[in-house]
């Protein structure tokens, strides 16, 4: 196959890449540059382990073509803590035991974020349940999941309001 | 949940004492939520090919024809591995010489035995390269009819059922028994095929150095992992390392090296570089295990006042048609309720499929979902309450030995779990019950059981003059936490605060730790870490007390306590000396010593050793359309003594939600034509999502247990599937006055 020139921001650094067309988004982040937090569980978009956010929008990578986002802004798992600091989310995931065997966490955290972002949930398990039905847990640690997103959406509008004061 | 994070945000010094019951968090939840834990497929050696499988899509039959020219034409593949060069093997991957040795397809020849069988790997410089060449074979087949179906073969009785138990087995005279009877009731039940679906699908990478192997492959146990690839390759166990810190998920499905795992090393080898394999996840459902389909029939007997005079509990089940693993689903009436007359049996067919396995809780799951229907449909049959029918046939004592109980809570199990969840204003009778929204709304329950097993574990412990303590063992952490829940044990077997253990696991060069299954690895793993830092306090103590220079002089080794890296005098805690002390005035950097786990002979003779349960649930039903939804759970367990509530908390919840699966979900459907699975991925074989849990409590039970092991332990990773199921199906039937009598429970069943 002939290899197409791509640019991608991955988690704030540029890359140029020449790529297979054939590639997918998940297996140019693993595969390639070694980000390899985000995880194939299906590679046909039902499980929702490899979801990324792709300009600020959660996707699956696994059905995403890279040389279809061309120019766009990729957030992984590895951009969203601030080296040892980590983000609310991640934190909440830990507090409450929100994950088992790991696999499916890094995909259920950038869902969380992608949610959160959405503003669709609010304070409601129900919707958040729902909201996050595309990231399967076989371990199903649903509970912890659905009260660590609780307990970090509190905090990011804690943070939110002391930034306006 | 305040308490316990209010409790954990303490440092662990300020905690005092032991590490064993802290809520503590999981030592690799950083790794984990960052992206940064490496599993098997995350490792990428340098100049590493990749690795695809190709796989039958016939179930029976012989590959007559590949394309492996078209494939090898294709740019980027390196090479086409097939029947005609696999490299040799040092034993036929058929030969089997022991129960637990599983026959394994290593493209041994042009036989196809069961779907998704490999029948030829394509190595490539890249993953699409590897893909497109697999696509490229275009096999072709001279296909036999499919053997599909609980009655799609002739039937026998197996040999063995699970991991060697007898497979007809009695007490009494059931049909004395059942004759004698005031009520009786009979009922047969079927549960599917189930695919265990860990979310990590089964990967390899794999390095040959000359007969040395360097892998990463997820394990639930790595020595005998090992021992099976030493056997098949010809090598020595000490020349294979195997890593495998994290597994994306096990269930059982890990337990054993499967084929395609194998075949990733044979790549390897084939083409002299290191090689990934990483199974697709429609080829998970054949070559890595299931849970067999069963169809049981149970027959009960009540005398006028409720007590069970006779238990009749057979189960059909499958197999491959070329090696053995028969669920042991009819044992699950051995242990839960008193009769003077019980019977097992079981009887097996063999299919074109790939052979099951164990699948979290095997013949547990699958018989307590008909054993607890059958209980409640007796209680009805009495007109008895089920709670109360469970109490009038509680087993003091293990219903088929006769042998006392290590422990059992189950009546405080039963008491809490009820409370909490408001049984005692529930109507006798079906179809009373309906929410606002017009919902018919049902509860039942069930009992849950689980054996208390123990196998095999070593492991090392090291005090350093640092004050700082190691302990090694050859863990494995698939999600249940082992991670925290081993240094916590590992903590307190050293005496030192949990941040001044170093604990390592999941690697095949540390002490053998067994098999994370069985529910056994934090007892039997457990028990050897404790044995170790008693065996290596020891020492120091040794050092200690046979010193003139040391405030601990003449106490003699029985005589000290370690607690917080000091020895101290038991009988005066004011004289007591830091573990650098005393290490330093021996000039010694450390000491070390080692610990085994293992059951103990003499209990395991005397005693019935098993963690029980409660579990009720809610559930409303669409009185039109026959939906169902569980809205509430409550399970209550008892299972001695609990290493980190946090952790055992998400294993009971894990369970019952597998129980939610189990009754409501899953289910691989054969085609009857091509005996092919039609629904091998992960949208149309259904699991729970978000959305199908509602909620669900679990209450922890206080329970010590002095005989199964000197740390109490129990087990908790599979207890949660048992008496859930069945609650749902006893919650369905009290919605709708319609008894499931096959499973997953589907809408058809309730309408009509």
């Amino acid at each position: 196959m002939t290899s197409l020139p791509i640019t991608l921001t991955i988690n704030g650094h540029r890359h140029e890449l020449e790529v297979d067309p054939r590639v997918t988004l998940l297996d140019l982040l693993r595969e390639r540059l070694d980000l390899t937090g985000t995880k194939k569980g299906c590679d046909r978009g039902q499980c929702g382990a490899c979801t990324v956010l792709v300009d600020g929008k959660r996707i699956n990578s696994c059905l995403a073509l890279a040389v279809s986002h061309d120019g766009a802004q990729v957030l992984t798992i590895e951009g969203v803590a601030h080296g040892e600091e980590l983000h609310p989310v991640q934190a909440a995931f830990i507090a409450h035991d929100g994950f088992q065997c790991g696999f499916c966490t890094p995909g259920q955290i950038m869902s969380t974020l992608g949610l959160i972002a959405e503003g669709q949930a609010g304070d409601d398990p129900e919707r958040i349940r729902e909201g996050l039905s595309g990231n399967i847990c076989r371990c199903a640690a649903y509970g912890g999941i659905v009260e660590a997103v609780l307990e970090a959406q509190q905090q990011l509008a804690k943070a939110d309001r002391r930034t306006a004061a | 949940m305040t308490l316990e994070l209010s409790l954990n945000q303490q440092p662990a010094h300020a905690r005092q004492g032991s590490s064993i019951g802290q809520p503590l968090t999981r030592r690799d939840g950083f790794l984990k939520v960052t992206g940064g834990a490496r599993y098997a497929a995350d490792n990428h050696p340098p100049g590493m090919l990749y690795a695809v499988l190709a796989v039958s899509s016939i179930a029976r039959g012989r590959v007559a024809a590949l394309d492996t020219e078209a494939a090898k034409a294709h740019k980027g593949v390196v090479e086409v591995m097939t029947p005609k060069n696999r490299p040799a093997l040092a034993i036929d991957p058929d030969a089997k010489d022991n129960p637990f040795m599983f026959r394994l397809d290593l493209l041994q020849n042009d036989q196809v035995r069961y779907p998704n069988q490999s029948i030829a790997v394509v190595i490539a410089e890249t993953l699409e390269a590897a893909t497109e060449g697999a696509a490229l074979l275009s096999p072709r087949y001279e296909a036999l009819p499919a053997r599909v179906g609980l009655d799609g073969a002739k039937s026998f009785v197996p040999r063995g059922v699970g991991i060697g138990g007898p497979a007809v087995q009695h007490k009494g005279d059931v049909e004395t028994g059942l004759r004698s009877a005031k009520t009786r009731i009979e009922a047969t039940y079927e549960t599917p095929a189930q695919y265990h679906n860990a979310m990590e699908p089964h990967a390899i990478v794999v390095a040959w150095d000359g007969d040395r192997l360097s892998i990463d492959t997820p394990s639930q146990g790595l020595a005998m992992a090992q021992g099976r690839i030493a056997g098949l390759f010809g090598i020595a166990p000490e020349n294979i390392h195997i890593r495998s810190p994290f597994l994306g998920g096990g269930f059982g499905s890990k337990g054993m090296i499967s084929g395609p795992q194998v075949l990733g090393i044979l790549a390897a080898r084939l083409v002299g570089r290191p090689v990934k394999l990483v199974l697709r996840r429609e080829q998970m459902y054949g070559p890595v295990g299931h849970r067999a389909p069963t169809r049981q029939t149970l027959r009960m007997g009540m005398d006028g006042e409720g007590r069970l005079t006779a238990i009749d509990h057979h189960a059909r089940t499958a197999s491959s048609t070329f090696d053995d693993f028969f669920e042991p689903a009819a044992d699950a009436s051995h242990t839960l309720y008193a009769s003077p007359a019980i019977a097992t049996s079981h009887d097996a067919v063999r299919l074109d499929t790939g052979t099951p396995l164990f699948m979290r809780a095997p013949g547990e799951a699958t018989g307590s979902i008909a054993l607890e229907s059958a209980i409640d449909e007796a209680a009805h049959a009495c007109g008895m309450d089920p709670l109360e029918f469970r109490l009038r046939n509680y087993a003091e004592v293990e219903p088929m030995t006769g042998k006392p109980f290590s422990s059992k809570a189950l009546r405080e199990c039963y008491r809490q779990a009820a409370e909490t969840f408001g049984w005692a204003s529930r109507p006798l009778q079906p179809r009373l019950m309906r929410d606002a929204d017009g919902f018919l709304t049902g509860w039942g329950m069930g009992t849950a059981t689980f054996p208390a097993l123990m196998f095999q574990a070593e492991a090392r412990a090291v005090l350093r003059s640092d004050g700082s303590g190691l302990m090694e063992t050859g863990a494995q952490d698939m999600g249940q936490g082992a991670w925290t829940a081993f240094a916590q044990i590992a903590a307190d077997g050293l005496g030192l605060d949990i941040d001044r253990v170093e604990f390592r696991a999941g690697s095949s060069d540390l002490p053998n730790a067994g098999i994370a299954g069985g529910s056994g690895h934090t007892a039997t793993a457990g028990m050897a870490i404790h044995n170790a830092g008693a065996a290596v306090i020891a020492r120091l103590a040794d050092l200690a007390t046979g010193n003139e220079a040391s405030p601990l002089f003449g106490a003699g080794n029985e005589g000290v306590l370690a607690r917080g890296g000091r020895l101290y005098r038991r009988d005066d805690e004011s004289r007591g000396e830091s573990y650098a002390e005393i290490l330093m005035r021996a000039g010694l950097t450390e000491i070390e010593a080692h610990g085994k786990g293992a059951p103990d002979p003499a209990s395991q003779e005397t005693y019935a050793k098993h963690a029980h349960g409660a579990v009720f649930a809610e559930v409303k039903v669409d009185p039109d359309f026959g939906q169902i939804r569980v809205t509430r759970l409550v399970g209550a367990f008892a299972a001695g003594r609990v290493i980190n509530p946090r952790l055992v908390r998400s294993q009971y919840y894990g369970g019952m939600i597998w129980g939610i699966s189990f009754a409501l979900h899953e289910e691989a459907i054969t085609d009857r034509r091509s005996g092919r699975i039609q629904n091998a991925n992960l949208a149309e074989y259904h699991v729970p999502v978000n959305a199908d849990v509602p909620s669900v409590e679990a209450l922890l039970v206080h329970e010590d247990d002095p005989y199964v092991n000197a740390l109490g332990i129990k087990g908790v990773g599979e207890i949660g599937i048992t008496g859930t199921a069945g609650a749902i199906a006893n919650a369905v039937w009290h919605a709708t006055g319609v008894r499931p009598r096959r499973f997953p429970i589907r809408i058809e069943d309730l309408l009509g």
